[in-house]
């Protein structure tokens, strides 16, 4: 009897289950030649919609009417900036599979994305600055969306250095991961906390054009643009994948096969 | 002390592999650590005691295949003394961060007085010694109501009387209905059956 | 219980207590040193000067939460036992937003009065730090958790957790700028506290996570 009464404690103290059915479903090898073999094709593709992209953009769009020639640093100003964000999610998407379902491939993706998204959202901020300069004249303007951009920035840069921190590359990811789910949760708060801030603090020399509807004309390439920086995230965040797998798998049998396919096994 | 039926099993692994910086250090590793039984984990430095302890424990949740589960709560009893300087001897006990303040004064003095402490009490632990900081942390067992013990070398920096007297609570915690799971350079003197598991080449015996 | 534990070790240690009085105190003989006496120049930028001192003394005690019981191995302890790690989490940063933020508060009156704020601010600047230097502890709590395990956490945590802090920073200076120029600071309370709520409710779950990996690493 008292047993019993020990198996029902048992089964409500049965405090954890580890499971080993999701390391299997991301098979570090599988992962590996699916992302070539999207690389190989996606590639070539991004290459030749920004080649396209850039030259409708740049070339064969007329002039704006306010702003001149200066406005076409559009066509990879708000791509950047658009993917930038988007590669956020992307990451803290990533981040909670790998905390949920303790896949690891997911941490890797989270881990590739970091530096990508960063890389983005500083092109963003570094043409927007460009961009300023002959429009408003100045470099920098503590402007909501700036602002935004920029803590945007930081959070990256956390993630990277978080991630460099740690010596064990596991624990690692799993940090990152939380950091950057605890990022997702903050950046619609930090948004609107500074676009609050700027509408009470906005100077009035400053007025966006973003009213004026853009032009088809202008919007196609522009479309063109963002979808292609879309295809360059996605490869850059599978090619990092390839060699962050490779190197967290730099002992296993399929890497050493990969590396001398006729080596001893 | 609680009077499980001798058999009943208090922690269960399954398959249990870990590898560490590239290097396996055991693998497919299952066995059950059943109430009334002494398990001792053998093996060399880096053999992996501490991280199969800490397994066990439940500290350790990420990076190695394999199942692991847990009957209840165990008390684990790590490398550091969790001793916190500026508290005395009874006020780390009594405050101390596992267990709430479940243990009566009268209680945490007895259990002071078997580690050896008698007279300590109310020094602040930084006057202590560090085996006197074990012996605190130690204390805990003369305290604790888990059934399953974890403990991580508890005979470091003990003088050989306060070994024998923890060999022989050791001896009468299993005798009692519980499990104690040992990692230990030294060899366990209680009467009672030692089940060795030797993690050089992960042997059960 | 722990609560208790945290505050008493605290006050064993009064001079951890001290520290960031001090550092707030000496922060705010900077500014007008920087800046120059003038007093209006000073009542100007005293909320946000303020403000941003409290962060950063939030920030620099914030490393030390986890770390003594990491480095003792009192941190595995409480990981094990069986309460809630939520609230054990909870218990912690509510500690140190007592011996930090709330005592922040408390005394800022008297720094206030340096940086010549007008007098019928000085109750909003209280509430508004009480209130503020929670969301504080809590956010730091989640820094503090991920970086308690590495050797050189310090500069890492500001970088993690100050962006963080932007919107608490933006609505506390608000609502004292509020108070100067004598519009309703309900609005930015009632923001810090939304804030406050939903830090309490997600910030320790991502401590506790935070802690297990650091434990584990």
């Amino acid at each position: 009897m008292s047993s019993r009464i020990g198996a029902a404690q048992k089964g409500l103290y049965n405090l954890t289950v580890m499971w080993t059915f999701f390391h299997k479903l991301g098979s570090p090898p599988w992962l590996y030649g699916i992302a070539g073999a999207i690389v190989r094709w996606l590639l070539p593709l991004t290459i030749l919609a920004l080649l396209v992209g850039a030259a409708w953009g740049l070339l064969f769009t007329s002039p704006d009417f306010r702003q001149g020639n200066s406005y076409r640093i559009i066509y990879i100003h708000v791509p950047s900036a658009v993917v930038a964000l988007a590669g956020y999610y992307v990451m803290a998407i990533a981040g909670a599979v790998s905390l949920i379902w303790r896949m690891k491939m997911a941490d890797v993706a989270m881990k590739a994305a970091a530096p990508v998204g960063a890389a983005l959202t500083f092109i963003a901020l570094f043409t927007g600055a460009l961009w300023g300069k002959p429009t408003w004249g100045t470099w920098w303007e503590w402007d909501a969306r700036i602002t935004s951009m920029l803590i945007l920035l930081f959070l990256y840069l956390g993630v990277v250095a978080l991630y460099e921190a740690f010596d064990n590359k596991e624990a690692a990811g799993r940090a990152c991961a939380i950091l950057s789910l605890v990022g997702m949760v903050n950046i619609p708060i930090i948004y609107k906390s500074v676009d609050w801030w700027y509408s009470l603090h906005q100077p009035a020399s400053i007025k966006f054009s973003g009213e004026s509807a853009i032009d088809s004309s202008m919007l196609y390439p522009l479309l063109l643009m963002i979808g292609a920086f879309y295809a360059l995230f996605t490869c850059c965040l599978l090619m990092n994948m390839r060699a962050e797998l490779l190197q967290r798998e730099s002992r296993t049998a399929w890497v050493r096969r990969l590396v001398k396919p006729d080596g001893p096994r | 002390m609680t009077d499980s039926a001798v058999g009943e099993s208090l922690a269960e692994v399954k398959d249990l592999g870990l590898a560490r910086g590239g290097r396996v250090l055991f693998e497919s590793l299952s066995f059950a650590i059943r109430a009334g039984e002494l398990w001792q984990l053998e093996g060399g430095n880096g053999a992996g005691k501490t991280s199969l302890l800490r397994i066990l424990a439940g500290l350790s949740r990420y990076g190695f295949d394999g199942l692991v589960s847990r009957a209840e709560v165990p008390l684990y009893v790590g490398h550091q003394a969790a001793v916190k300087g500026l508290f005395s001897a009874r006020e780390n006990l009594s405050w101390h961060v596992s267990g709430g303040c479940v243990f009566a004064d009268e209680q945490i003095e007895q259990a002071l007085q078997r580690v050896g402490l008698c007279g300590f009490e109310d020094t602040p632990s930084h006057a202590l010694s560090a085996g006197q900081h074990r012996r605190v942390n130690l204390a805990r067992l003369f305290l604790s109501e888990a059934r399953l013990w974890l403990l991580d070398e508890p005979f470091t920096a003990i003088d050989a009387a306060g070994v024998s007297e923890l060999q022989e609570r050791i001896g009468g915690h299993v005798a009692r209905g519980g499990a104690v799971v040992v990692t230990s350079h030294q060899p366990l003197h209680v009467d009672h059956t030692v089940h060795h598991l030797s993690l050089d080449g992960a042997r059960i015996s | 219980m722990l609560l208790r534990r945290q505050l008493s070790l605290a006050i064993r240690r009064p001079i951890e207590i001290g520290n960031p009085l001090v550092f707030f105190a000496i922060v705010v003989a900077l500014f007008p040193l920087g800046i120059g006496p003038a007093s209006e120049q000073l009542a100007m930028i005293a909320p946000g000067a303020i403000w941003i001192i409290a962060l950063l003394s939030s920030l620099l005690t914030s490393d030390s939460v986890f770390r003594s019981d990491f480095d003792d191995g009192s941190l595995e302890q409480l990981l094990l036992a069986p309460q809630p790690l939520y609230l054990s989490v909870l218990a912690y940063l509510c500690a140190h937003w007592v011996v930090t933020g709330l005592l922040l508060a408390l005394v800022s009156p008297v720094f206030a009065l340096m940086l010549n704020l007008p007098a019928e601010a000085v109750g909003t600047l209280m509430v508004s730090l009480a209130l503020g230097t929670a969301v504080l502890s809590l956010v730091g709590g989640i820094g503090a958790a991920l970086t308690v395990g590495l050797k050189r956490g310090g500069m890492l945590i500001s970088l993690l957790i100050l962006p963080l802090y932007i919107p608490v920073l933006i609505f506390g200076t608000a609502a004292v700028q509020a108070a100067v120029s004598g519009a309703p600071v309900g609005p930015f309370l009632a923001l810090l506290g939304a804030m406050l709520s939903l830090a309490i409710a997600l910030g320790p779950l991502a401590t506790a996570a935070g802690l297990r990996i650091s434990i584990d690493a």
